[in-house]
């Protein structure tokens, strides 16, 4: 298992996304005689990034304790001052690591 | 430019790390970022990967993708009027390289004038190598490390992803949503594993979008 370079299911699963990433590429451009975008509709799919975002991070943290906790909060304020995701990610990263270093679990 | 390129080689290193402690090989790691192109949907994909293939748990992987990349045929919807005259087989290899970063800045030069599809395209093509190198370092980054917790690397997903919210916001009207959406997904992560609770966090989170008026 672990030597080989692919798995034939995994690869399976990479087409079946893919397919589905291609389909909504395409979709808009093909679709756009038939397709009304309504302000509603429009707002509704323009509230959807952040909401896989909180959705993906915040059951993350739940479970992760204080360590995931303080983790995020980090990132999203160095991120608040630099303005940069480079230091937000280390930042964020580095708290975590300097925490367990301390004894902290999770 | 430089600051978007800069930020996917930082995203790109965060996804290969997480595809290798995620068990994935480099092949299929550096394929994935290759062929799906959209680091929001493989990072959710790679977050409930399946340890069985059932059609099932494919098809709830189908969905998440579907989810996380429906903006995506909304930022296709707008090459139409702009693409509309060119023949078919230059205008669908164009699309492929519909991402948030390279619609955005598109977006922004439209504005400003410009029209010319080579931006797009030259922009995507750039993009897209980055991306796929990027995501390779990260794979080879993480083999060297034999402790990666030790370095808090499981948490640089989450909080690359807090991070992201912070240039999204809008005020509090607009984060309501994502509230709801963050709420959901604990409430059902609690009782179905898998990416159900990201898909139910974030059909939450438009409702709540859609309900909501504009003001």
């Amino acid at each position: 298992m672990t030597s080989s370079l692919v798995h034939g299911e995994v690869m399976l699963a990479i087409a079946l996304m893919t397919a589905v990433t291609v389909s909504l590429r395409l979709g808009g451009y093909l679709l756009m005689s038939y397709v009304t975008v309504t302000p509603r509709v429009r707002r509704m799919l323009g509230a959807l990034p952040g909401s896989v975002i909180t959705a993906a991070v915040l059951p993350v943290a739940w479970q992760g304790g204080l360590v995931a906790i303080a983790a995020v909060a980090v990132a999203m304020l160095a991120m608040l001052i630099s303005n940069r995701d480079i230091v937000a990610v280390i930042a964020g990263s580095a708290t975590a690591a300097l925490l367990r270093l301390a004894g902290f679990a999770g | 430019m430089t600051p978007i390129v800069l930020s996917q080689v930082a995203f790109g290193i965060v996804f290969g790390t997480f595809a290798a402690q995620k068990g994935l090989t480099f092949v299929e790691t550096v394929t994935m970022s290759g062929a799906v192109y959209g680091g929001l949907s493989q990072v959710v994909g790679l977050q409930g990967w399946p340890t069985d293939f059932t059609v099932s748990a494919l098809f709830a992987l189908m969905l998440a993708t579907f989810a996380v990349n429906l903006r995506f045929f909304l930022m296709s919807l707008t090459f139409r009027p702009w693409l509309g005259a060119l023949p078919p087989w230059q205008v669908y290899p164009t699309l492929l390289f519909i991402t948030d970063a390279n619609w955005l800045r598109t977006m922004r030069y439209r504005d400003e004038g410009g029209n010319d599809v080579s931006f797009f395209l030259g922009g995507g093509l750039l993009l897209w190598v980055t991306w796929v190198l990027a995501t390779g370092l990260g794979f080879l980054f993480s083999s060297w490390m034999t402790n990666p917790k030790a370095f808090g690397v499981d948490l640089l997903i989450p909080a690359f992803f807090a991070s992201l919210l912070i240039p999204a916001w809008k005020g509090m009207r607009q984060a309501i949503p994502w509230l709801v959406s963050g709420l959901v997904a604990v409430a059902v992560h609690h009782v179905v594993g898998g990416y159900w609770y990201i898909i139910a966090g974030s059909l939450a989170g438009a409702i709540a979008a859609g309900v909501i008026d504009d003001k």
